[in-house]
């Protein structure tokens, strides 16, 4: 049962008979070729040395209000997370195994009550949590965001239930801008992409009322963005 | 007059006499204005990247039968079920009846215009559902029994005062004026619905084809928790909402984000391929895509104005409306406002009893300018008037027309006119904003220009009289 699926592309098609006036120009589409991501040619420039990207990062995590920190190793990553914990009295820190969280977590104070966010967790649990550490695919210069998957991240919600969301990356992790971290996703997974993809651009916010900023509407509150090496 | 008609001129004239709230309303879209001018300004090149949006809407929407085909072939294979809607009426029943199937409780919403246009809600909860929209402006006018403003800020027109005391009364809470205390009552509330609710659904703001993937676009963070936490996802989205490639969204999103909300990208923009895929941690167990048609395809077969199917539903039109900014949003009665709104509307609902939201425009064009999809807005006002003419003329512009053709073609007859107008002008005030008054919509809130006492042509023959 797939409702009217025959009968409306019926009715599109006997619409598309009649062909559309042009309003705009045609410009010819940009980056089909895989060396030049398409549109870098018309939206806000972005460096092109590794140095200028990260500046950029940094200048934009600055009016995202991400807290942006780069560390020498995964020790003073770690020595950065345990002094929030200590800073804003966290009990408990939910984490997804992985490459670097895996290697931080160990060297977090033992009074930190440690929460692995696996298969099958308990929802109510990481709920209760106070901060929930990931890894990324990507760090994005142009927007400041981070690339998020269902894959790099440990699924969905652990990035957004607790109300300080922590990432590590390392500095290779760091992209031009939106059209490279879909090249590298493609590149990483094919088609065979995660169920879950999310481009995270500072804490959580609304202007609803009075268009005054409020941090942390839904999600998370405060975005720290760890980058070691 | 229509009742949609009288219903339209009551309230927008309710609604301009509000002084107060009219200055309110100015100051914030001047504030999103501004800082749409500062993000649009570090683009290397704003107009190219509107040409090449257009371009690539212009391709979707002609193709939309192939793109709906890919998305669903995509989608499908990724364990996604697609549901294709005609009209409200099937499109709730389908969503209903998923809801009595997987013995549903509990539904958490994210903001979904579509979901306002086919009354979802209302449906959902007559039915027992409890039903609770989760992104702060919805769940404010859903407290409040009201319809959304605006289609993106959907309680703009609302002080800390009054949330507060809708706040209070509803759900409990201490009085406060701060808009960030106000958000927090909002949040520690939502928390649980979230985790209790069986089924989230939400809207999509592009469909990718390539990928068979919904993109949603938001700043709260309360669509990603609708769509992470419930076993099921719904997606109820327009089947205009076709991008061919994923990569186009490396365009799509800052252009939404910067003609939006002023901001260089959207807090999160979220691509959702089906429900949870093996060897992922969570996320819902089934993921539904309403495809809506609901006369979309009227718009279509209308090739001058096929292009309105590109919006994206960022709202700059309606921002820099002087017509929005007088009478408001409600007082459309629609569920698209704005510029765009006075155009799909007609074509959605019936020419005939909507056709006025396009003669309330003053042509100025600003909307066109401000749409990052360059549709052709204030031209397809004109088109809707010319249409609804065509379609059913009406009796007394006909005679006024055949009156102005009489005058203007015979000169001794339009001299006569001229002069007996000032005479007329001086009787006018015996007939004054009554029922008699010919011009008494004019004379309700201003004087009636004074008419000159002799005419250009007159005068001009007296001056080269005198110069001899
Ligand atoms: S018509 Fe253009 S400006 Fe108006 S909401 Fe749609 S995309 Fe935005």
């Amino acid at each position: 049962m797939n409702g009217d699926r025959d009968k409306i592309l019926a009715r599109i098609r006997e619409g598309l008979s009649v062909p559309a006036p042009l309003h705009h120009e045609m410009p010819a589409r940009a980056g089909q070729s895989a060396q030049e991501p398409a549109f870098r040619a018309w939206l806000p420039a972005v460096g092109a040395s590794q140095e200028e990207q990260m500046a950029l990062f940094a200048k934009q995590s600055d009016l995202l209000r991400t807290e942006f920190v780069t560390c020498a190793d995964v020790r003073a990553a770690a020595a950065h997370v345990a002094g929030l914990a200590a800073a804003h009295g966290w009990k408990k820190l939910a984490f997804h195994p992985g490459a670097l969280t895996g290697a931080l977590v160990p060297h977090l104070p033992t009074d930190l009550e440690q929460m692995r966010v696996e298969e099958g967790y308990d929802k109510l649990a990481l709920e209760a949590c106070d901060a929930g550490l990931t890894e990324c695919e990507f760090l994005v210069a142009q927007t400041g965001s981070v690339c998020v998957t269902a894959r790099s991240s440990g699924g969905r919600t652990l990035s957004v239930l607790p109300p300080h969301h922590l990432v590590i990356a390392s500095r290779d992790q760091l992209v031009a801008d939106l059209s490279s971290a879909y090249q590298g996703l493609n590149a990483k997974y094919g088609a065979a992409l995660p169920s879950f993809i999310s481009f995270i651009s500072g804490p959580s916010r609304t202007g609803d009322i009075e268009r005054i900023l409020v941090l942390g509407a839904h999600g998370p509150k405060k975005l720290t963005v760890l980058v070691v090496g | 007059m229509s009742t949609t008609q009288n219903q339209f001129h009551r309230d927008a004239e309710r609604t301009t006499a509000d002084v107060p709230r009219r200055a309110f309303l100015r100051k914030a879209l001047r504030g999103y204005e501004v800082k749409r001018d500062e993000t649009k300004a570090t683009f290397t090149d704003w107009q190219k990247a509107r040409n090449v949006a257009a371009n690539i809407k212009y391709d979707g929407v002609n193709h939309l039968d192939r793109y709906l085909l890919e998305f669903e072939e995509k989608f499908t294979a990724r364990g996604g079920k697609v549901f294709w809607a005609s009209n409200s009426a099937q499109a709730r029943e389908y969503i209903l009846q998923l809801a009595r199937d997987r013995g549903v409780r509990s539904i958490i919403k994210s903001k979904a215009m579509t979901s306002e246009e086919i009354h979802l809600n209302d449906a959902l909860e007559s039915e027992g559902y409890h039903v609770v929209e989760s992104d702060l402006g919805e769940f404010i006018q859903q407290l409040k029994h009201e319809p959304p403003y605006h289609f993106v800020f959907p309680c703009m027109h609302l002080k800390r005062d009054e949330i507060s005391a809708l706040f209070e009364k509803e759900l409990g809470s201490a009085p406060t004026d701060s808009p960030e205390e106000l958000t927090m009552i909002a949040r520690a509330f939502m928390r649980r619905q979230y985790i209790d609710a069986d089924m989230g659904i939400s809207g999509g703001n592009f469909l990718v084809a390539e990928t068979g993937m919904v993109s949603i676009t938001e700043n709260e963070g309360n669509a990603r928790l609708t769509t992470g936490l419930p076993r099921i996802h719904v997606a109820l989205v327009g089947i205009e909402k076709v991008l061919p490639k994923l990569s186009d969204l490396a365009l799509f999103l800052p252009m939404l984000a910067t003609a939006g909300t002023g901001q260089h990208m959207t807090c999160y923009n979220s691509m959702f391929g089906g429900a949870r895929q093996p060897g992922e941690t969570d996320g819902p167990e089934e993921f539904h895509v309403v495809l809506l048609d609901n006369h979309r395809t009227r718009l279509l077969a209308d090739a001058e104005q096929r292009d309105a199917l590109g919006c994206i539903r960022c709202g700059a039109c309606l921002n820099v409306c002087p017509i929005f900014k007088n009478i408001g949003g409600h007082a459309y009665g629609t569920t698209y406002q704005g510029p765009i709104g006075s155009v799909i509307t007609p074509h959605f609902r019936g020419l005939q009893d909507w056709k006025h939201l396009s003669g309330a425009s003053s042509l100025c064009g600003a909307c066109t300018d401000a749409c990052p999809v360059k549709i052709d807005i204030h031209h397809h006002l004109l088109h809707n008037r010319r249409n609804a003419v065509d379609q059913k003329p009406v009796w007394w512009e006909k005679i006024v027309w055949f009156g102005y053709v009489q005058t203007m073609t015979r000169p001794w007859f339009l001299r006569l006119a001229n002069k007996l107008a000032p005479l007329a002008q001086k009787l006018h005030p015996l007939v004054l904003g009554g029922l008699f008054d010919p011009v008494r919509n004019w004379t309700k809130t201003r004087d009636f220009p004074e008419v000159a006492e002799e005419s250009f042509h007159d005068w001009w023959a007296k001056r080269k009289e005198q110069s001899k």
